[in-house]
């Protein structure tokens, strides 16, 4: 039971961040609402990492962890993918920021029920 | 090893990574000279461009069996056993060598296009590097052979995607399609990240070619499984812009400068692309064993079947209502999506069938006329945006309404765009007739109804780009546009499009077994041999597109040697019979003539059809929340059916 | 905008070096410890965003972070495709050759007899083409972000473009 809490806190994070997205008009709660669900598909890859055991640690190259036998960490794969997951993440969310700044100095929008013009 | 050999073993990084350098050398260019910079953009392009050509005639030589395989940081690029090794490939077969075909001719002709498009705009070098950052991206979605590096490139392609619509600084809509477009995209990449986890934390491998045959190796389909392959089916679907995900598709279309919109075209047919890998070849490697995988596979299919058929109506109907130029032919390009997804799913339906000879029979032939409509579909809708642009150009206006008489003076235009419009409608002998004739016949024996809808679609296809070109090119010269034809960079770029087009007029049945058919052997398997005829042969049928320019040519002279024995009468005006007239009315009230603007010609048809317009439009209502709240109705759908259902 | 008080001044000046210090470190053992290009990159962005919060600017050079940035990823870039000439693309040419610019083994220790006794000999020149690129993408994390985060600060009051 321990070990399935963070799939547990994955899919509320991914449930509210799309409830967010589906229901609040305001500009910056959406940027707050896409950046929840990115982290909790970033939360969701770093769980699959987990590999159960004694003296486990993050896959890290030191005597502490090489030595007397077999090395012991977790799977380093699940690690670069969250590390590139999160790098999008940041470009994503800096570019989509620059959009609604734009938006709010031409139109003085800071709603979604006002950015409507392109419709139909 | 001689110099050819080592190319062509390391192209297809090469491929991708030419683009990348030169991309990010462009700022430090571009500050030593402008035309330098321009000089470097078209270098990039012509590079990559050609070194893709002579890949694909490396891998289609022989029947098109043989794939290129590239390891990333391997000891040797040649050799490495797939269930041992962890790293990231690429897979080259004929699926991919065709998709990479179709983005290098597009890339080509935009880049000459844009030359003089973007020449008075400032940030240039920023359009340029995205540009590049672009091609550099498609290109990594068809070729990767990792399904995480296909999350990557798709995200990299969003983001140039989106900081290239926005290149317009000054008017300001164009950042609420750019947010809106962004926003649907990542949604969408989130969630495929999601699937990607799913299989990853299932199997413990990301290559493609490995999960093939992990996937139902038990015997059976697990439920994560089902939930991965709905959740993929409508990602990908989305970023191809099929119904109901259609919604943010026509708003980045028509507010993204036109070479770059008909670049984006080819983006969307790499989502259609990793849509059939992951249905083909992900899900479809141990179907000899799993009865559950086959079974899984039919409904897929007809999901597809189903999201074409939805997305080939309702883009055509709500085409017809549109003002501005280039919205309408955004959704036009959701229409033509359509087809593509009808064809393929008709291929995957009867594949998954097992058992009977339906396959051989008519579902290649589906297959066949789906594949070869993207590659139409791109030259095609490519070459009506780039006229479409040209008339922007010139006119200093989207709206339909407000443009007119511009045949007068843009002559290759106009002829450029009766081309794509004849190609897109299908009409015979251009080259979108060849692919749809081979969708018709094997769809109709597939079910007749959903074949009687492809050709009414078609109808109204014509219908709408009858009406652009009446606003646009037709009627007395108005005062406000410029005059003359646009630059010749334009031109040049326009006229390598329509040449391609017409080449695959004249000549479908060399482009089906040269290019189609290794394309579909890569994805379902080998097929009875095709080879070259003048005629194009589908199942039931055949068409040759030389003895119909003949006929035309032959009855053309025989009508223009009637006319000069029998003489030009005419007709003689009486008094009512002289006036014009409109539906039945008069077209003056009191001595004020009524005037029937550019968009409105159809409105007695969206009058009569009143009870289907007014929800819809109700439905595109503009608010991104509905947008996404469609999306995930869809994507909860397809999982239950999935689930459940099966 | 306007600069702050000269508390925040002062105590800016005096963590500038040390934020330096540790992002850097970070960057440049991102093969042996947990960190890398990106992270490290990201704290010294951090860094410009305070010095740009603290002191208040009105016009900034802009054109030598381009400059930085676009050579982060030229050399990264040209790393890759030195690999191609020796191997494959990204192939790390570098590692494993005993040279002294990131060639060497990593040592972690030997087992004599049943016993181990670990040393971490020689850990930070090695992997070869890992480092380089690390630094390559420190490079250009740092300028980047600095251009992103100083463009919208200064965006409401210069009223430039927000484009990246």
């Amino acid at each position: 039971m321990m070990s399935e809490i963070p799939y547990i806190a994955v899919v509320a994070l991914i449930g509210i961040g799309l409830y967010i997205v589906m229901f609040k008009r305001n500009l910056i709660k959406l940027a707050m609402g896409i950046t929840l669900i990115e982290t909790g598909a970033n939360l969701f890859l770093i769980t699959l990492a987990y590999r159960s055991g004694d003296r486990l640690s993050a896959p890290v190259m030191t005597s502490q962890i090489m030595g007397g036998g077999a090395p012991a960490y977790s799977l380093p794969t699940p690690h670069a993918l969250t590390l590139t997951s999160i790098v999008i993440g940041v470009a994503t969310t800096a570019l989509l920021l620059a959009f609604f700044m734009q938006l709010y100095k031409k139109f003085k929008v800071s709603s979604v029920d006002e950015m409507r013009r392109l419709r139909g | 090893m001689s110099f050819y050999d080592d190319l062509i073993a390391n192209a297809p990084a090469l491929i991708v990574a030419i683009p990348l350098l030169f991309a990010f050398a462009t700022p430090l260019v571009s500050k030593i000279n402008k035309g330098l910079r321009n000089v470097w953009a078209f270098l990039a392009v012509l590079l990559s461009g050609a070194l893709m050509y002579v890949l694909a005639w490396e891998i289609f030589k022989d029947g098109g069996d043989l794939a290129s395989v590239y390891v990333f940081g391997g000891d040797n690029a040649e050799v490495f056993n797939v269930l041992e090794n962890v790293r990231i490939t690429f897979y080259v077969d004929g699926m991919a060598a065709f998709m990479g075909l179709i983005m290098a001719t597009v890339a080509f002709g935009a880049i000459i296009y844009s030359f003089s498009f973007v020449k008075k705009y400032s940030g240039q070098d920023k359009y340029y590097t995205l540009l590049l950052l672009m091609l550099a991206a498609n290109f990594g979605m068809v070729f990767t052979g990792d399904l995480f590096n296909l999350f990557v490139w798709f995200e990299v392609s969003s983001v140039a995607i989106c900081g290239l619509i926005a290149f317009r600084t000054n008017r300001g809509e164009s950042f609420e399609g750019a947010a809106k477009y962004l926003i649907y995209s990542t949604i969408a990449g989130l969630l495929l990240l999601f699937a990607i986890g799913l299989l990853y934390g299932e199997y413990g491998h990301l290559n493609i070619k490995y999960l093939s045959s992990a996937i139902g190796a038990g015997g059976s389909m697990l439920m994560i499984d089902r939930i991965a392959l709905g959740i993929l089916v409508t990602v990908f679907a989305l970023k191809a812009g099929a119904v109901p995900m259609h919604m943010a598709t026509p708003d980045g279309y028509s507010e993204a400068p036109a070479p770059i919109t008909a670049m984006m075209v080819t983006a969307s047919q790499a989502g259609l692309y990793a849509m059939f890998r992951s249905t083909f070849t992900l899900y479809g490697g141990n179907i000899q064993n799993a009865v559950e995988q086959l079974d899984l596979l039919h409904a897929a299919g007809y999901l597809l079947v189903i999201l074409g058929v939805l997305s080939m109506f309702v883009g055509v109907t709500l085409a017809l209502v549109q003002k501005d130029i280039k919205r309408l032919m955004a959704y036009h390009a959701i229409s033509q999506t359509g087809y593509m997804l009808l064809g393929v799913g008709v291929g995957l339906a009867v594949y998954a069938q097992g058992g009977n000879n339906d396959f051989a029979e008519f579902g290649r032939t589906a297959m066949a006329g789906g594949i070869f409509h993207i590659f139409n579909h791109a030259l095609y809708k490519g070459l009506l945006f780039l006229t479409a642009g040209a008339i922007i150009y010139k006119a200093g206006t989207r709206d339909l309404n407000k443009m007119g008489g511009l045949g007068r003076d843009m002559k290759m235009t106009a002829l450029f765009f009766i081309i794509g419009a004849l190609a897109i409608a299908g009409v015979p002998p251009a080259n979108g007739f060849a692919s749809k004739f081979l969708i018709y016949e094997s769809v109709f024996r597939f079910n007749p109804v959903i074949g009687a809808v492809a050709m009414l679609v078609s109808l109204l296809t014509l219908a709408s780009f009858v009406k652009v070109f009446y606003s646009a090119f037709m009627g007395p010269k108005n005062p406000d546009m410029k005059v003359g034809e646009v630059p010749k960079t334009m031109l040049i770029g326009m006229a390598v499009l329509a040449g391609m087009i017409l080449v695959f007029s004249f000549l479908p049945s060399l482009v089906l077994s040269e290019i189609v058919d290794p394309a579909v052997t890569a994805l379902a398997g080998p097929g009875p041999a095709i080879d070259f005829n003048l005629t194009l042969f589908s199942g039931q049928g055949g068409w040759n597109a030389l003895v119909f320019l003949v006929v035309f040519i032959v009855m053309f002279i025989l009508g223009y040697l009637l006319r000069l024995v029998l003489g030009n009468k005419g007709t003689t005006p009486k008094n009512e019979g002289a006036k014009p007239y409109l539906f039945g009315n008069p077209t003056e009230i009191g001595g004020v003539p009524i005037v029937v603007s550019g968009s409105n010609v159809y409105w007695g048809f969206i009058r009569a059809l009143k009870r289907y317009y007014r929800p819809m439009e109700k439905m595109h209502s503009g608010l991104i929340n509905e947008y996404v709240f469609w999306f995930m109705g869809t994507i909860g759908l397809v999982m239950l059916a999935l689930m459940v259902l099966i | 905008m306007k600069e702050m008080s000269p508390v925040v001044r002062t105590v800016t000046k005096i963590a500038f070096g040390f934020i330096l210090i540790f992002g850097l470190y970070i960057i440049i053992h991102g093969h042996l410890t947990p960190g890398g290009g990106f992270q490290g990159g990201a704290i010294i962005g951090t860094l410009m965003a305070l010095y740009l919060v603290a002191f208040g600017a009105t016009k900034w050079r802009k054109k030598i972070y381009s400059i930085i940035e676009s050579s982060g990823l030229l050399i990264f870039i040209v790393t890759g495709l030195i690999g191609l000439v020796a191997g494959s693309f990204f192939f790390n040419f570098i590692g494993g050759t005993g040279s002294p610019v990131f060639g060497q083994e990593l040592n972690t220790g030997e087992m004599i007899e049943g016993v181990w006794f670990p040393s971490n000999t020689a850990p930070l020149l090695s992997a070869g083409t890992i480092p380089i690129m690390n630094m390559a993408v420190g490079l250009e994390v740092i300028a980047g972000l600095t251009l992103i985060v100083v463009t919208m600060g200064l965006f409401a009051f210069a009223g430039k473009e927000g484009d990246e």
